[in-house]
C-alpha cells in the first residue's frame, strides 16, 4: 500500500512538471497575453509564417484553433464557451450561420484591403453585399487522373466515369452533397436540387457507378492518388492541386458540363470578442503580398485578383485552377437547403454507399 | 517434446509482436526520409526532428496530453477500482447487471455522441471549455474500462480471505489496504494502463468539449491530416514510443527489484 | 455490527461512483434518448424510430455491425487466447503484457496510414507477395483489411483481461488434472478455459460492444465498403446535423449493449453447469 500511495504521488509529481512546462512553453509564445486573435480554421489553413509576421507588425498573437468539418465547427460555435474571434466557413455554411443568427456584420469603414478581390468572388448570393464574409480562398469539383492508366484527355465529363474500362479504378469523396452533385450534375440537373425523384434518379445512376468505385474515402484520396493506387478520384481542386505538386504523372479536369463552386470565407462569429485584432488581421489578410504567400503556401486559388497578379507565371496561369469564365459561368454554388432536404440527399448517398 | 513445444510458443509470441510493432515502425522509419510524406523513402535525413524540437506549440500540446493522461487515468483508475468493488459487494442480481449495464453505456455509444452530449452538458452547466472540461470527460469515458478490467480480479478473490482477515481483527480500511488491493493490483494496473490508452487515443470527444485554445495531440492530428500526415507527427510518434519503451522497461526493472519482496509479503496473507 | 459496517463502507466506495454514473451516464442518455424523439425539423415525433425498424437501409446496417463485430471479436480472441497463454508462461510476462500495450499509445489515425502504406499496392506486403512469386493483389479496401485491422487495434483489450485471469489460475488444478489422466487438450478445454472465462468475457464485451460503431476504419481501410452503425451515426452528427436519427441509432446501440450483457452474463452459470458434466 505504501508503494501504492508513492507511485500515486511520483506520478501526481509528474504531472506538476508536466503543467509547469506546458505553460511555460505557452507563456514563451505569448498565447496568455491580452493582445490577442483567436482563429478558428481547417487543419493547416495558413502560412505559419504570415502568423509570425502579423505578430511582429501589429503585436497580436494568433491563437489558432481548428476543425475538420463546417459541421462539427457550426456546432461548437453555437454552443459558445470559447471566444472564436474569426472562423472560415465554406458557401453553404456561411448561408446556414447567418440563418442561425451565428454571425455579426462586418464594419465595412475598418476594411481597407475589399477593393484587391476579384468581383467575380464578391457579392455572392449566400452573402449579399458582403455583409458578413471576405473571402479568402475558392476552388471547384473535379476529376483527377492518372496518364499511367488513363489516356490524356480522355476525361472530360462526368459521364465518362461510367466507361466499362474504369472498372475498379475510381475514388469518391466521402461527401454526400459532392457525390450526389456531380451524378446530378452528368445528368444536368441543378446540384441543389431539393425534388426527391430527381435525387432518387441521381441515386440509380451511381449506384450503376458502383462496379467502378473502388473506395469512397476522405482525405486519405490525395496520399492513395499520389501513391499511383487508383486511376482516377472526384475531389476538390484543393486536394488536386497538392496531388499534382506531388506526382507529375496526375491532371485536374473541371468537367465544362458543370460542377461545384466552393469558397472559405472568413467570418465573424458571434462569440468574437478581440475587435481590433480581428480588423488589423483581415487587413493584413487582404494586402496582395501576405494573400500571394498564403496561396503559394496553401495551393489553392486565391480571390484577390491583386495577390493573384504576384502569384508565378505557371499558377497564375493554370487553367486547372483558374478556369476560365466559360468554365465558370457553368458551376454552381451549394445553397444552404433546409435540413429536411439535407436529409434527402444523406439518404440516398448512405443507399448507395451500401449498395456498394 | 516440452522443449519442441516451447519454440512453437516463442515463435508464436514473436509473431504476434512483429504483427504488433510493424506500423510503428514503419511511422519510425518515415520519420528519417527526406520527404514530406509516407510514400517513398528518400533519403536519411534528422530535419523532421528538428522541425519538432523548433516547433513550441506541438510540444506544449505534446505535454499537455501527458498531462490529461496522467491525470484522468489516475482519477479514473481510483473512482473505477472503488466503483468495481462496489458493485462486486451488490448482492442483488438486478442491481448488479444495472450498474454493469450503466457502466458500459459510456464503451458503447460512438465517440461523437459522447462529445456531443458532454458539449451540450458542460455549457449547460456553463463549465467553460478548456483544460477542466477535457480532463473531466476523459475521467469520465476511462472509468468503464478500469471497472471491466478490476472486477474480475475482484470476483475472483474469495469472500473467505475477507472474512478470515475480518475475523483476526483487521478493520475495514485495513482489510481495504492490506488484503484486497494488494490482492486486485495486477486488475488496477491493466485498468491504469487502459484508461491511459483511451485518453491518448481519444479525438470525437476531446475535440468536442475542448476550447479556449486547448487542444490535445489527437485533435492536431487529425486537422492535420487534411494536408496529410506531417511527418513532424512521425518523429514525434517516434519520440513519444522511444520514451515509452525506456519507461516501461525501467518500471519493469524496479518492479522485478522489488518483486520478491512482495511475493514473499502476498504468499503471507494467503496463508 | 460488521454488516453494517460493511454496508458503511459500500457506501462510500460508491459515492465518487455513483455520481460518475449519474452525471456522465444517465444525464447523457436522458439526454439521447429525449432527442431521439424530434425529427430534423425539431418536431417532437417517434417518426425516428418508426424510419428504423421500417427502412431497408438501417436493418442492412444493422445486421452488417453485428456481423462485423462478431467476426472482429472472434478474429481478436483467436490470435489474443493463445498470447495472453503463451504469455503467461514466460519469463517477464509483466514486461511482455506493457509491450502488447504499448502499440495502442500511438495515434490511430496514425497506425491506420502506416497500415495504409504496408497494405497499398507498391505497399510492404505486396512487395513481399511479389518477392515469393505472388502478383499483387488489392488489399486495401477488402473485408480482410479491414477486419485484420480493427483485430489488431482491439488485441491489447483482448489480451489483458485473459492474461490476467490465466495469471491467478491456481496451477494445482492444471497438475490435478494431469495427475488424474487427462490429456493437455483435456486439460484445457475442461479446466483452463472454463476457468479463464470471465476474463475472455471481459475481453469480449471490452471488444465486441464498441466494434459496433466503428467507423473511422470503414472508411480508412474499408473504403466505406463496409458500412456500420458507427458510419450512419457520424453522418447524422456531423453532416446532416439529424441529432435526433443519431441519437434513436444510439439508443439502439445501448439497448443492444444491454442485451449483449444480459446474455454473457448468464453464460457463466452454464459454463459452470458445462463443468460439472
Amino acid at each position: 500500500m505504501k508503494k501504492l500511495l508513492s507511485i500515486i504521488v511520483a506520478l501526481f509529481a509528474v504531472c506538476g512538471l508536466l503543467a509547469f512546462g506546458a505553460n511555460q512553453l505557452q507563456s514563451t509564445s505569448g498565447s496568455t497575453g491580452k493582445k490577442v486573435l483567436n482563429l478558428y480554421t481547417w487543419g493547416d489553413y495558413i502560412d505559419p509564417s504570415l502568423l509570425t509576421k502579423f505578430q511582429k507588425q501589429t503585436g497580436y498573437h494568433v491563437n489558432v484553433e481548428t476543425f475538420d468539418s463546417n459541421e462539427a465547427m457550426f456546432t461548437k460555435i453555437k454552443q459558445g464557451g470559447t471566444s472564436y474571434d474569426l472562423t472560415v466557413p465554406s458557401d453553404y455554411m456561411i448561408e446556414k450561420m447567418k440563418k442561425a443568427n451565428l454571425l455579426l456584420p462586418l464594419d465595412k469603414k475598418r476594411l481597407t484591403g475589399m477593393a484587391n478581390y476579384d468581383s467575380r468572388f464578391m457579392n455572392l448570393n449566400f452573402d449579399k453585399h458582403n455583409r458578413y464574409s471576405v473571402p479568402y480562398f475558392w476552388g471547384t469539383l473535379g476529376i483527377i487522373y492518372n496518364d499511367k492508366f488513363v489516356k490524356p484527355g480522355s476525361i472530360n465529363h462526368w459521364n465518362d466515369l461510367w466507361q466499362p474500362q474504369y472498372r475498379d479504378k475510381i475514388m469518391l469523396i466521402d461527401s454526400a452533397r459532392d457525390v450526389m452533385g456531380f451524378s446530378l450534375a452528368s445528368m444536368n440537373k441543378s446540384m441543389n436540387t431539393t425534388n426527391p425523384a430527381t435525387l432518387l434518379a441521381a441515386r440509380n445512376k451511381l449506384n450503376q457507378l458502383s462496379p467502378n468505385v473502388k473506395a469512397i474515402v476522405a482525405d486519405e484520396i490525395k496520399m492513395y492518388m499520389i501513391q499511383n493506387e487508383a486511376a482516377i478520384a472526384v475531389d476538390w481542386s484543393g486536394e488536386a492541386s497538392e496531388m499534382l505538386d506531388e506526382n507529375k504523372h496526375l491532371h485536374y479536369v473541371v468537367p465544362s458540363e458543370g460542377s461545384n463552386l466552393w469558397f472559405d470565407n472568413l467570418v465573424i462569429p458571434k462569440t468574437a470578442k478581440h475587435f481590433d485584432a480581428i480588423y488589423a488581421f483581415l487587413n493584413f489578410m487582404s494586402e496582395p503580398k501576405n494573400a500571394a504567400k498564403n496561396a503559394e503556401y496553401i495551393g489553392y486559388a486565391t480571390p484577390n485578383k491583386k495577390a493573384k497578379a504576384l502569384l508565378p507565371k505557371a499558377i497564375r496561369n493554370d487553367r486547372q485552377f483558374y478556369p476560365d469564365d466559360q468554365t465558370i459561368r457553368h458551376l454552381q454554388i451549394y445553397k444552404d437547403l433546409a435540413p429536411a432536404k439535407v436529409g434527402l440527399y444523406n439518404d440516398r448517398y448512405l443507399e448507395f454507399k451500401l449498395h456498394h | 517434446m516440452k522443449i519442441h513445444n516451447f519454440k512453437w510458443r516463442n515463435l508464436y509470441l514473436w509473431f504476434v509482436f512483429i504483427v504488433l510493432y510493424a506500423p510503428i515502425i514503419f511511422l519510425i522509419v518515415y520519420s528519417f526520409s527526406k520527404g514530406d510524406t509516407m510514400n517513398n523513402f528518400h533519403g536519411f535525413t534528422w530535419a523532421h526532428y528538428q522541425d519538432l524540437f523548433a516547433d513550441s506549440r506541438l510540444i506544449a500540446i505534446f505535454l499537455d496530453t501527458l498531462l490529461i493522461a496522467l491525470l484522468s487515468s489516475i482519477l479514473a483508475t481510483i473512482v473505477g477500482t472503488l466503483g468495481a468493488l462496489g458493485i462486486s459487494q451488490t448482492t442483488r442480481a438486478i442491481t448488479k447487471n444495472t450498474l454493469l449495464s450503466l457502466n458500459n453505456i459510456l464503451m458503447v455509444s460512438p465517440d461523437v455522441i459522447i462529445g456531443a452530449s458532454f458539449l451540450i452538458f458542460f455549457t449547460a452547466l456553463k463549465i467553460p471549455l478548456g483544460f477542466g472540461s477535457v480532463l473531466l470527460s476523459h475521467i469520465a469515458f476511462s472509468i468503464p474500462i478500469v471497472v471491466l478490467m478490476v472486477l474480475p480480479k475482484v470476483q475472483e478473490m474469495s469472500r473467505s480471505l475477507l472474512d478470515a482477515a475480518a475475523d483476526l481483527g483487521a478493520n475495514s480500511w485495513q482489510l481495504l489496504s492490506q488484503v484486497t488491493i494488494p490482492y486486485i493490483m495486477p486488475g488496477i494496473l491493466s485498468g491504469f494502463f487502459m484508461a491511459l490508452t483511451y485518453s491518448l487515443d481519444d479525438f470525437a470527444v476531446t475535440f468536442f468539449v475542448t476550447g479556449n485554445g486547448f487542444s490535445t495531440l489527437s485533435v492536431e492530428i487529425y486537422s492535420r491530416a487534411r494536408q496529410g500526415i506531417n511527418l513532424e507527427i512521425n518523429a514525434l510518434s517516434g519520440l513519444m514510443f522511444l520514451m515509452a519503451l525506456i519507461l516501461v522497461i525501467g518500471y519493469y526493472f524496479i518492479n522485478q527489484y522489488s518483486s520478491r519482496h512482495r511475493h514473499a509479503n502476498t504468499r503471507g496473507h494467503r496463508k | 455490527m460488521q454488516r453494517k459496517q460493511r454496508l458503511s463502507r459500500q457506501i462510500a466506495y460508491f459515492i465518487p461512483y455513483i455520481l460518475w454514473i449519474g452525471l456522465f451516464v444517465i444525464a447523457p442518455v436522458v439526454l439521447l434518448v429525449y432527442q431521439s424523439f424530434f425529427d430534423i425539423n425539431g418536431h417532437f415525433t417517434l417518426s425516428n424510430y418508426q424510419t428504423y425498424f421500417s427502412s431497408n437501409t438501417y436493418l442492412t446496417m444493422t445486421l452488417n455491425s453485428v456481423w462485423y463485430a462478431f467476426l472482429i471479436t472472434f478474429a481478436t480472441l483467436v490470435i489474443s487466447y493463445p498470447t495472453a497463454y503463451v504469455l503467461n508462461a514466460t519469463k517477464h510476462p509483466q514486461l511482455w503484457l506493457l509491450l502488447i500495450i504499448m502499440p495502442t499509445w500511438i495515434n490511430l489515425l496514425l497506425k491506420a496510414y502506416a497500415f495504409i502504406g504496408i497494405f497499398s499496392q507498391a505497399g510492404i506486403a505486396n512487395q513481399f507477395l511479389h518477392f515469393i512469386g505472388i502478383a499483387p493483389q488489392q488489399i486495401l479496401f477488402t473485408k480482410f483489411s479491414f477486419i485484420f485491422v480493427a483485430a489488431y487495434i482491439q488485441i491489447p483489450f483482448m489480451v489483458l483481461p485473459i492474461y490476467n485471469s490465466i495469471n491467478e489460475l491456481n496451477p494445482s488444478y492444471v497438475n490435478a488434472s494431469k495427475d488424474l489422466g487427462a490429456t493437455s487438450w483435456q486439460t484445457f478445454s475442461k479446466v483452463i478455459f472454463p476457468l479463464t472465462l470471465p476474463g475472455v468475457k471481459a475481453g469480449v464485451q471490452a471488444v465486441f460492444i464498441p466494434s459496433l460503431s466503428l467507423f473511422m476504419l470503414t472508411r480508412l481501410i474499408g473504403g466505406n465498403k463496409v458500412i456500420t452503425l458507427g458510419t450512419a451515426i457520424e453522418e447524422h452528427f456531423l453532416t446532416t446535423m439529424n441529432w435526433g436519427m443519431g441519437s434513436t441509432i444510439g439508443v439502439i446501440l445501448i439497448i443492444a449493449m444491454v442485451i449483449i450483457m444480459s446474455l454473457t452474463g448468464g453464460s457463466k452459470r452454464r459454463a459452470k453447469r458445462g463443468m460439472t458434466k
